[in-house]
């Protein structure tokens, strides 16, 4: 299967602006979304948005409901195709290669990012088959490899050690912060390169909120994590950078402590200080 | 010990007693008497029928009954061995049929192409077919099987039978898999599986009780079908030795013998009937058991 991210023909000249300081080990221009427009049939949710996504770090998308900040997170793994009627202009680019080029599988594309929704979804099976989806449907069947992604995916998943006497209970009768982690482990399991997250952790209490902002922190080191939230201090404390949406525009996008401290336009100010959305 | 009910009247009193509140509550009694009287009187049919069954048909209910071939007219004893083989061949055949139709049909208007036009006819035509007269069922399988074949048999029979089970089948899987959670499918998905995958590995199990109850529904249903069969399979005497022969069922066992004017043919029919109802009784309660959710 081809995989989207190994793409030798890099260029790394190319020197765009971006919010963060490119460093000399990762790209600053990882993911690069240009002049993006989309429709959800004839209405449009996202207008001419322009942004470059740093390698491994985390990216926020914060704005009120409705900005089109998931419906760009959901572009980025083609998952709105899955919607009728919807329709793009513009291009996204993942490592120099359009997610739209004919010759890359949204197969292939999906597998290489992974994604973690707002409600958790663990499907309703054991907690290891959840695990292992992934590699089920790309025809894995080595046992000693499928056990050994189990535990490397729940232990990077923060998991392991709560769940592994019982691997083989039904992953629903886990808690939802809990089920939420299974499904950022089975999201791993897949070794992808960058994680979307939906607003992750809107259905969790704050303990499960925290355990899963930690891990965020700890899985920075090897994805490249953009994560939607309507938390501003989930944003500050997770990411990077932080982007703006208002009504299916990207307002602001720069360092998270610039936005939250010094914010450039007016209507970011507004939102973060609570004046409206 | 005093009662608490008259400290509250005394706290309600500003509210209470006004005349229209209390015409409204008389209104609203008066329409739950009325509900639970209406409800009550729609057992009244099906309790009247349970009865008489069990009152008429099991004066003759013996395991001769189950083994034995029908009676020629006039003559007493036998039974109607050969009718539930019949029912049983002809609804399997129908099953055969509808049942793989129905719950693929159902997959690909719910999970491939729920917009096309294709899809929009075929839940149309279903809806369309769930209201046809069941005697429709039969012309279409005497024009097509019996006139075709030169002859009525078990196979025509499970024909009229599918074209009765399929559009129950299809409406029922359709809403089965409609009740699968969304966000399975997008976790799928998102995993990078294909549409085969994700129905295969996810929805349709999930599905898959909700289906099977919905088939058993209209196994249930084509069962106790009489018109479509009465001339697609006609009646036999005799023990089927073919599916492509005329072949006995319940339901026109029930038909011819009611109407006969011999007493233990007569009876012959409420025992039939008895045990076309508990045959239903049992696959709807085993559809139940064996397909309920976890």
């Amino acid at each position: 299967m081809k995989n989207i991210m190994e793409n030798p023909a890099r260029d790394s000249t190319a020197s765009k602006s971006s919010a963060l300081e490119p460093t000399p080990d990762f790209r600053a221009d990882f993911i690069v979304v240009k002049d993006f427009n989309f429709f959800y049939g004839s209405k449009q949710a996202l207008y001419n948005v322009d942004m470059e996504i740093p390698e491994k770090r985390v990216t926020a998308f914060i704005g009120p409901s409705g900005c089109g900040k998931s419906t760009l997170l959901r572009n980025f793994n083609r998952m709105n195709e899955l919607i009728d009627g919807t329709r793009y202009e513009g291009d996204i680019t993942i490592n120099d290669r359009s997610i739209y080029d004919s010759k890359i599988e949204v197969i292939a594309l999906r597998r290489s990012i992974g994604m973690v929704f707002q409600k958790s979804n663990p499907f309703p099976k054991s907690i290891y088959e959840n695990i292992v989806y992934g590699m089920r449907i790309a025809g894995e069947k080595n046992k000693k490899v499928l056990n050994q992604t189990v535990e490397e995916s729940l232990r990077g998943a923060a998991l392991w050690d709560e769940v592994k006497d019982r691997l083989h209970d039904s992953a629903l009768s886990l808690s939802g912060g809990q089920m939420q982690r299974i499904c950022i482990a089975r999201a791993i399991a897949n070794k992808p390169k960058i994680l979307l997250m939906d607003e992750p952790c809107s259905a969790l209490d704050p303990i499960a909120t925290a355990k899963v902002e930690d891990l965020i922190h700890e899985l920075k080191k090897s994805f490249t994590i953009v994560i939607v939230t309507h938390n501003m201090q989930q944003a500050t404390r997770c990411s990077d950078q932080c982007a703006f949406f208002y009504l299916g525009k990207l307002i602001e996008f720069d360092r998270t402590a610039k936005i939250f401290s010094n914010p450039a336009q007016k209507q970011t100010e507004d939102y973060i200080t609570g004046r409206f959305g | 010990m005093e009662n608490i009910l008259d400290r509250q009247t005394d706290f309600f009193a500003d509210h209470a007693i006004s005349s229209r509140s209390a015409r409204r509550s008389f209104g609203s009694r008066v329409l739950t008497t009325l509900c639970v009287g209406l409800s009550f009187l729609t057992l009244i049919p099906l309790f009247s029928i349970v009865y008489v069954l069990i009152a008429k048909g099991t004066p003759l209910l013996s395991w001769g009954v189950f083994t034995g071939l029908p009676p020629a007219a006039g003559l007493e004893g036998g039974g109607f061995g050969n009718a539930i083989v019949g029912t049983l061949f002809m609804v399997a055949i129908a099953l055969v049929i509808a049942a793989p139709l129905g719950m693929l049909a159902a997959v690909y208007v719910t999970e491939y192409a729920p917009f096309s036009k294709l899809a929009h006819t075929v839940r149309f035509v279903a809806k369309l077919l769930t209201g046809i007269p069941s005697i429709i069922a039969g012309v279409f399988a005497f024009a097509v099987v019996v006139l075709v074949t030169g002859q009525f048999s078990a196979f025509a029979g499970g024909v009229a039978l599918a074209v009765l089970m399929l559009p129950t089948i299809l409406l029922t899987s359709e809403q089965a898999l409609l009740g699968v959670q969304r966000a399975y499918r997008e976790a799928s998905f998102g995993l990078g599986a294909t549409p085969f995958q994700t129905i295969w590995r996810v929805v349709l199990p999930e599905a898959l009780p909700a289906m099977m109850t919905g088939v058993m529904l209209a196994v249930a249903r084509a069962a106790g079908e009489t018109a479509p069969v009465l001339f697609t399979a006609l009646f036999s005497q005799y023990w089927a030795r073919s599916l492509m022969e005329p072949t006995a069922s319940l339901s026109v066992l029930i038909y011819n013998f009611a109407t006969l004017p011999y007493e233990y043919q007569v009876d012959l029919a409420w025992t039939a009937s008895l045990v076309l109802v508990i045959l239903v009784t049992i696959t709807n309660v085993f559809a139940q058991l064996v397909f309920r959710k976890r």
